[in-house]
């Protein structure tokens, strides 16, 4: 019940707080009176029907790089 | 990125390092306390992915990982449960509720047993969908069972303000929601549980921000990170954790900055301030918690379930044997309860942490096959352990 999932907005209708989703190849509607701001094109954190977060794909490779110097790994290419 | 299992890290060698990475800082915690770790995952889609990923049993010499109140629909009181499935029965109301809760055995059905006696319960996808179903069928009163935490709590408020919007007077939440932090306080000023540091939920903080779980460090002393749901999320949980408690540091951190903000999301925050007011609620095992419900807002009484609806609940009856509550507790390990893959399995579950997709004792049976066979072969050795369990799921249940 509690997995989210994330998805790329294709489309979004602001008067109904409503995008159409792309995850894993199926489209859905899903509520983003959370995320205002959101675009076509965001990646978006989808939680039972309601995007909760824009997932900053800066911010995931970022954490990669930490990665690799925590932990010595020289490239995080491909983890 | 689809990493299901530690296998499928594209490139063997990288993964290999970094677990010898996190091994190396577990072994440094460890010898600095003198013990083995032992730190609480508070989410249930944690709980899982450490058991699917192969991550728990990778560093199981290392540290010990128990399952904390982080799945919903487990930690959902025997009394809310057995109200959701008399709700079903009134006549003229249709229920509507994610599929999680079907199963859940309340004092003396299900949802399920009651659709096949005629109630009228579906399954929907999100509480919006369930709007839906409200503007299909004027005639009936559509009611959304509300089980979830901060991650669930703001859509199901999206769906009341959503329903008053378009002045859809039939329908209604039934709100056993739930705050989190409340809980992870009462389960550490309840004194026994023995945590060196937690791993904090993904989802719930992405709507709390860290700053929600800054309460760890300041008053308790304990550090926490936030991580996702990855392997390389949960190895990265654990070795942040595994460093700061080596260096003696309680810090509350964030190993996934990608998902989760500082501070949250504001726009969350604010629906749930503006639909629910905090109330007393009942966890399974951890008994009442002051202000840890969330209880709809006098504002939004017409949208109340609980206040539409006058029910006449029978006294409450918990299945003996069942220890989902010291298992949300992190007092034992599901394989502790003698039920465990002997009496109560998935197809025929007895408590809620086998039915829910989240549920500890779930994540055990479908992903630790170790411990399902040392359940079975106990049971085979002690006929007394294994008849006595197996006598206990057939006896009625007991007045709690
Ligand atoms: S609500 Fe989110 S954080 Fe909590 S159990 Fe579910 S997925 Fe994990
Ligand atoms: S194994 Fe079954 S009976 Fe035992 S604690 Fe888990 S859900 Fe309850």
């Amino acid at each position: 019940m509690c997995l989210a999932a994330p998805g790329r907005v294709v489309a979004v209708d602001r008067e109904r707080q409503m995008a159409t989703v792309e995850y894993f190849g199926n489209e859905r509607e899903v509520g983003v009176a959370l995320v205002p701001e959101v675009q076509v094109g965001d990646f978006v954190m989808v939680h039972a029907g309601e995007a909760i977060e824009i997932v900053d794909a800066e911010e995931a490779e970022a954490s990669l790089a930490l990665w690799t110097e925590l932990y010595g790994l020289d490239d995080a290419e491909g983890l | 990125m689809d990493w299901t299992t530690l296998k499928g890290f594209r490139d063997p060698e990288r993964a290999r390092a970094v677990v010898r990475g996190v091994r190396q800082e577990l072994e440094r915690a460890d010898s600095r306390l003198g013990r083995k770790l032992r730190l609480m995952e508070v989410c249930g889609t944690h709980t899982v992915s450490f058991s699917r990923s192969g991550v728990r049993s990778v560093l199981s010499d290392l540290v010990e990982l128990v399952s904390g109140p982080g799945c919903p629909v487990c930690v959902t009181d025997q009394r809310d449960i057995d109200a959701m499935i008399e709700t079903a029965r009134v006549p003229g109301v249709i229920v509507t509720t994610f599929g999680d809760m079907m199963r859940v055995p309340g004092s003396r059905t299900t949802l399920q047993q009651e659709r096949t006696q005629g109630a009228d319960v579906r399954v929907v996808y999100s509480a919006l969908d369930a709007l839906k179903v409200a503007e299909e069928k004027p005639e009936a009163t559509v009611v959304f069972l509300g089980v979830g935490f901060e991650t669930t709590a703001p859509g199901i408020a999206h769906a009341i303000l959503e329903a008053q919007a378009r002045g859809l007077g039939n329908f209604a939440v039934l709100s056993a929601h739930k705050y989190t932090p409340p809980a992870v306080r009462a389960l550490l000023d309840g004194g026994d549980a023995r945590l060196d540091g937690f791993v904090l939920p993904g989802h719930v903080s992405v709507v709390t921000g860290t700053d929600g779980w800054q309460f760890l460090a300041r008053e308790y002393g304990l550090p926490g990170v936030v991580t996702g749901f990855d392997p390389l999320d949960l190895l990265a949980g654990v070795g942040e954790l595994a460093t700061l408690i080596a260096d003696g540091r309680a810090e509350v951190r964030n190993a996934y900055p990608r998902t989760v903000q500082e501070h949250g999301n504001p726009h969350a925050q604010e629906l749930i301030r503006r639909v629910f007011r905090p109330a007393d609620a009942v966890w399974r095992g951890l008994g009442p918690i002051p202000a840890s419900g969330m209880a709809i807002a006098g504002e939004f009484a017409r949208y109340d379930a609980s206040r539409r609806l006058d029910l006449d609940l029978p006294p409450t009856r918990v299945p003996p044997g069942c220890r989902c509550g010291d298992v949300l507790q992190g007092k034992v390990l599901p394989t502790g309860c003698k039920l465990f893959a002997v009496a109560c399995t998935p197809e025929r579950p007895i408590g809620p942490c086998m039915v829910s997709s989240e549920g500890s004792c779930a994540a055990y049976y479908q992903y630790e096959p170790e411990a399902v066979e040392a359940a079975l072969a106990a049971a085979r050795r002690g006929p007394a352990r294994g008849g006595e369990a197996r006598g206990a799921a057939g006896r009625p249940g007991e007045v709690a």
